[in-house]
């Protein structure tokens, strides 16, 4: 199919991009790295959109340590975070995470922030974000606001981002002193994204640990974070299998997800730990 | 003339070394040309509107706001089209009872499948159609669809065509023996059900044709991505009323067919109506959705399955109850119940037993209708065979290459004819297995397997004896009634620079046929093959033939090339004898030379020759013939098929926790008689194999039960991708066939026809100690986990 864009306009900078998406009249769609929103639109399931090209905006782009965060720009592309050193040191789940994103040529232009918008409940990094505790920076006509992970994923490609707005970066804690990450999934094939994955976060504080693939969104298991803090590994499987509600579609049942997904935190474990739970 | 093939060291020797693919530089440089990149002045671009309900009866038809779209020009109903094109009927005499209605190019008064065309709209721009498309408004009422293949024949189900009756297209019992009896005295019985998903081809390049009708000449031309240029002219000039002669059809590069693209398709021949009725090009190319929901699909079977064997393990008798369900039509004009048919044929093939019954059971349903694809019904009955014999080893503690062992044909049995009625010239199951097991280190293996097993790692080894159908006569098709040539031909002429061109009635789908023709031609000549111009695919220019199917290329369209050159060899040598004062046979072309065929002198380069031949024929005696072409045909007439054979092994891992399956090895011994080009051989040996691992593992059309299609794109339809592949060990045996000079039979399907059966039995062998086992494909991570007991819902 032909995809039917509304028209079509790239932004200088965030300030004109807000603008543009202003003057769109409701039909405004940022197009980042278009990973997602191009197939869309060429399967039209989405026409008439007015894209707004903010990819060539550089302030968008980039790593850095600030204000004791590690900010990643909106516009990173995927296969720079699976190579960038702060992202090692201080967020090594998000370079375990490339590892399983779809294929070269997608990791060459989706961007993190295109994804975290997109909010696609089986992709990898808005888990990752999750898990981490990260903030959502947001920019819109009324001025910059930020977002909690927690609060920032609603329902199946629904965020918290307003008409108008625009994600511009993301921050995440500094890796503390014995902190360690494991993101594991199960895919049919290498790069499909997943029937079902984890990642689990391992901290001073207690265990943080997100399911993507379960359900609309991803899921903070809570029941399940707080029987890894009390040492019942056993019981945050089960936990997990119970607080999780997944889709059934032609590639797996949701009683199969619902057991997968303990067998990946029993793994996942075992990974963080060395040990056999 | 003959040829010392065994002679590896015999001048122009290139039949049997990996010879360059001469378009391949064409292709890696972009340089091809599909149908899609023609343009031609005034050409338009047709889109269909295809029926959301998987069965409706059509009432109005509202393309008022459609045709107010910029660029659009004309849109058509089924009823517009049928008035310039008929409707046909897939029916072949010799599949006794089989039935289909007439179907339209498009939809009349009913569609029957999701997908299936009702309206098209043309315009200038394929955007500005599909713009139109959608604001075409079709009144549908809503028929009950029938979906589930095991009770499409249950009294309650409603018929889908009641003009046919009932909901059954097609029935063949084949009876050799006596079964019962068998089964009675048997030692051991094993039964399973087996299920195969419904799959499509998943070409890169989708269906794709641009048909011009020019009145001033009275001449339609169609650029089609075809596998049978010549079926396609028949079918063009019949339907739309035009003299066979004046209906051209040039098929050039070809994107993959695997047997998708040698079908009559009903969006295909609108676009022809079309471009007669409007007098201009008219193009069609169908989108990913489009392939997905009208490209044929195949391989959807339920079969209930039973063998007999004794103590010693000797296979007594196999009953196969086999079902598929087609769609609502058979497919014309090949028809849909060839796979059916097919695992009539060749359930059991590789073994020597005396008792056998199979049944195929055709249905109609409201889905995308099935036809032949690669490796037409091997899949299952290899799988059902090759299933059966490793549940009747197990049962018996044997060893599965033991009781293949005791159960295949002799080496030295040829010719025999199998309990299915094949007739078999010369196989090589032994030597071939022997291969294998050399290939393979089979013991070793079977050491590693049973250490890893203590450390908890679920390996498994899958065996899977096969025969593949190929260089089919006319008792395919032709015997049936349909004009579908079995034979093919060549023609080969010298050029006055001593080039070959030639010219040729199979078609390059992208497979490599062109290298293996020049080669052929190359030797039959005497010059190098990047002397070889060979030029396929077009209907007014190469000798009438069959095209590319079923496997026949190398061994039909490559005999004829070689009878061809080596004609012209001839001709050539009796221009040169009598310019050098020599006996024809004294002379010999080698690279280009006339030579002294006994020292090798070189007499004369064969541009010399066409030169005196074109420009100064003066000189050469009068009454001298000088016809540098010749043209030759070339049919089987001693077998119906020239059946192949071979071996596959499958070595993989069960992850028992996911239930993910990771291939970690596979190998293939077969004997495709007489190799001409090994890295071509191997290589449609592995992409067949990959063909075969995407069946086993992840390929699968969904409906749901009112006939939408679920997964209608490469997101969803899991096709095997390179990360999931194992390395492929490839090895051969060759017992050539004795029909032809040549004696190639046909490489393209027999990796695709054995794979999934050996990944099946691999699966099953790494199963077997936990107690589970599976039989319905592809074999998922959840089927293998509910096989084990570890799923509960």
């Amino acid at each position: 199919m032909k995809a039917l864009a509304g028209g079509y306009a790239r932004a200088r900078d965030v300030t004109h991009a807000l603008d543009l998406l202003a003057q769109a009249d409701g039909m405004g769609r940022v197009l980042a790295g278009g990973q997602s929103l191009i197939a869309a639109m060429n399967m039209r399931l989405s026409t008439g959109d007015m894209l707004v090209d903010i990819s060539r905006i550089a302030d968008l782009r980039g790593v850095a340590v600030e204000d004791g965060c590690l900010r990643i720009g909106a516009l990173t592309r995927h296969a720079d975070i699976g190579t960038d050193p702060l992202v090692a040191t201080h967020a090594p789940l998000l370079v375990q995470a490339v590892h399983h994103i779809a294929h070269a040529a997608i990791r060459n232009r989706g961007t993190i922030g295109g994804s975290l918008a997109h909010a696609d409940p089986a992709a990898e990094f808005p888990a990752c974000v999750l898990a981490l505790g990260g903030t959502i920076h947001l920019q819109g006509p009324e001025g910059v606001r930020q977002v909690a992970a927690e609060d920032f994923f609603v329902d199946v490609f629904e965020t918290a981002i307003e008409e108008g707005e625009i994600l511009t970066a993301i921050t995440l804690p500094l890796l503390e002193a014995g902190e360690r990450h494991v993101l594991i999934e199960t895919a049919r094939r290498s790069g499909d994204y997943a029937l079902a994955g984890l990642c689990v976060v391992k901290r001073a504080a207690g265990h943080r640990v997100t399911a993507f693939s379960v359900g609309p969104r991803p899921v903070l298991a809570m029941a399940a974070m707080e029987r890894l803090d009390a040492g019942d590994t056993a019981g945050a499987v089960d936990a997990l299998r119970a607080e999780i509600d997944p889709p059934s579609d032609t590639q797996a049942s949701a009683a199969y997800r619902r057991h997968l997904a303990g067998v990946l935190l029993t793994r996942a474990l075992h990974d963080l730990t060395g040990e056999t739970a | 003339m003959t040829i010392s093939f065994g002679n590896p060291d015999r001048p122009n020797s290139y039949i049997g070394k990996t010879v360059p693919r001469p378009n391949a530089p064409r292709l890696v440089q972009g340089r091809g040309k599909y149908v899609d990149d023609i343009v031609l002045p005034r050409m338009a671009h047709v889109v269909f509107v295809r029926s959301p309900h998987a069965h409706a009866k059509i009432g109005a038809i509202d393309t008022a706001e459609a045709a107010a779209v910029k660029g659009v020009l004309r849109i058509f109903t089924g009823a517009d089209i049928a008035e310039v094109c008929t409707p046909w009927v897939a029916v072949l005499a010799h599949l006794k009872g089989l039935k289909s209605p007439p179907q339209h190019a498009l939809a009349v008064d009913r569609a029957c499948w999701v997908g299936d065309p009702v309206v098209a709209v043309v315009a200038t721009s394929r955007a500005a159609a599909e713009e139109a498309a959608a604001l075409v408004e079709v009144d549908y009422a809503p028929l009950p669809a029938v979906t589930d293949m095991m009770s499409a024949l249950d009294a309650d189900t409603p018929v889908l065509h009641p003009d046919m009756g009932d909901n059954l297209a097609f029935r063949r019992l084949h009876e050799e023996g006596d079964v019962e009896a068998a089964f009675a005295s048997a030692h051991k019985v094993v039964e399973a059900r087996f299920k195969t998903a419904r799959h499509t081809g998943v070409t890169l390049e989708p269906r794709s044709i641009l048909v011009d009708w020019n009145p001033a000449e009275g001449q339609m031309t169609a650029w089609h991505a075809t596998q049978a240029p010549h079926m396609m002219q028949t079918v063009f000039a019949k339907h739309l009323d035009l003299p066979e002669g004046r209906v051209r059809v040039i098929c050039d590069d070809v994107g993959g067919s695997y047997g998708i693209k040698v079908h009559v398709y009903p969006d295909e021949v609108a676009t022809a109506a079309i471009a007669k009725i409007m007098a201009r090009p008219i193009k069609f190319v169908a989108d990913r959705l489009e392939s997905f929901t009208t490209d044929i699909h195949a391989r959807d079977h339920e079969i209930g399955a039973r063998i007999a064997v004794d103590e010693t393990g000797k296979i007594l008798a196999m009953d196969i109850d086999d079902w598929t369900a087609i769609g609502a039509y058979s497919v014309y004009p090949r028809t849909s119940a060839i796979e059916g048919n097919q695992v009539v044929n060749l359930c059991g093939g590789p073994y020597d037993f005396a008792h056998y019954r199979a049944q195929t059971s055709v249905v109609f349903q409201n889905k995308t209708p099935t036809c032949q694809y690669r490796a037409v019904g091997h899949p299952i009955a290899v799988a059902v065979t090759e299933g059966l014999v490793d549940m009747a080893a197990a049962e018996l503690g044997m060893d599965p290459v033991e009781i293949r062992r005791r159960n295949m044909y002799a080496d030295d049995a040829y010719p025999v004819t199998s309990p299915a009625k094949m007739r078999f010239e010369g196989l090589s199951h032994h030597a071939s297995m022997d291969k294998l097991m050399a290939l393979m280190d089979y013991e070793g293996l079977r050491a590693e397997q049973a250490e890893l097993r203590k450390k908890g790692i679920h390996r498994g080894i899958g065996i899977a004896s096969f025969i593949e159908l190929t260089n089919p006569s006319p008792f395919m098709y032709g015997i049936g009634g349909a004009r579908i040539s079995a034979q093919d031909g060549c023609t080969v002429r010298m050029d006055p620079d001593g080039s070959i061109v030639a010219l040729s009635g199979v078609t390059e789908q992208g497979q490599g046929t062109e290298a293996m023709l020049a080669q052929i031609v190359a030797e039959g000549v005497g010059v190098a093959p990047g002397r070889v111009r060979v030029i396929t695919g077009d209907t007014q220019v190469t000798p009438y033939g069959g095209g590319t199917w079923a496997s026949r290329g190398a061994g039909i369209g490559g005999e004829a090339a070689l009878q061809s050159a080596l004609a012209l060899k001839g001709s050539i040598l009796e221009v040169a004898g009598a310019m050098l004062q020599a006996p024809a046979d004294a002379l010999d072309i080698r690279d280009g030379q006339v030579v002294d065929t006994a020292t090798g002198e070189a007499r004369m380069p064969l541009e010399e020759l066409g030169r005196i031949v074109y420009f100064r024929g003066d000189t050469l005696p009068k009454g001298l013939p000088r016809e540098l072409v010749q043209t030759r045909h070339f049919i089987t007439s001693d077998y119906p098929f020239a059946f192949t054979n071979g071996v596959q092994a499958s070595y993989l891992e069960v992850d028992t926790g996911t239930g993910e399956v990771k291939l970690l090895k596979h190998w293939c011994v077969e004997d495709c008689g007489r190799i001409i080009n090994p890295q071509l051989v191997d290589e449609q040996i592995r992409g067949g194999i990959v063909q075969g691992l995407g069946g086993a593992l992840f390929e699968e059309i969904h409906y749901d039960e009112d006939g939408q299609l679920l997964n209608g794109s490469m997101a969803d339809y899991l096709v095997p991708m390179a990360a999931e592949m194992p390395d492929m060990v490839i090895g051969h045996v060759e017992t050539p066939t004795m029909e032809s000079t040549l004696g190639a039979k046909g490489a393209g399907e027999a990796g695709t026809a054995g794979a999934p059966a050996a990944v099946m039995n691999a699966i099953n062998d790494a199963l077997r100690p936990l107690g589970a086992q599976v039989t319905a494909m592809p074999f998922t991570p959840e089927r293998i986990l509910r096989a084990m007991g570890q799923i509960e819902d």
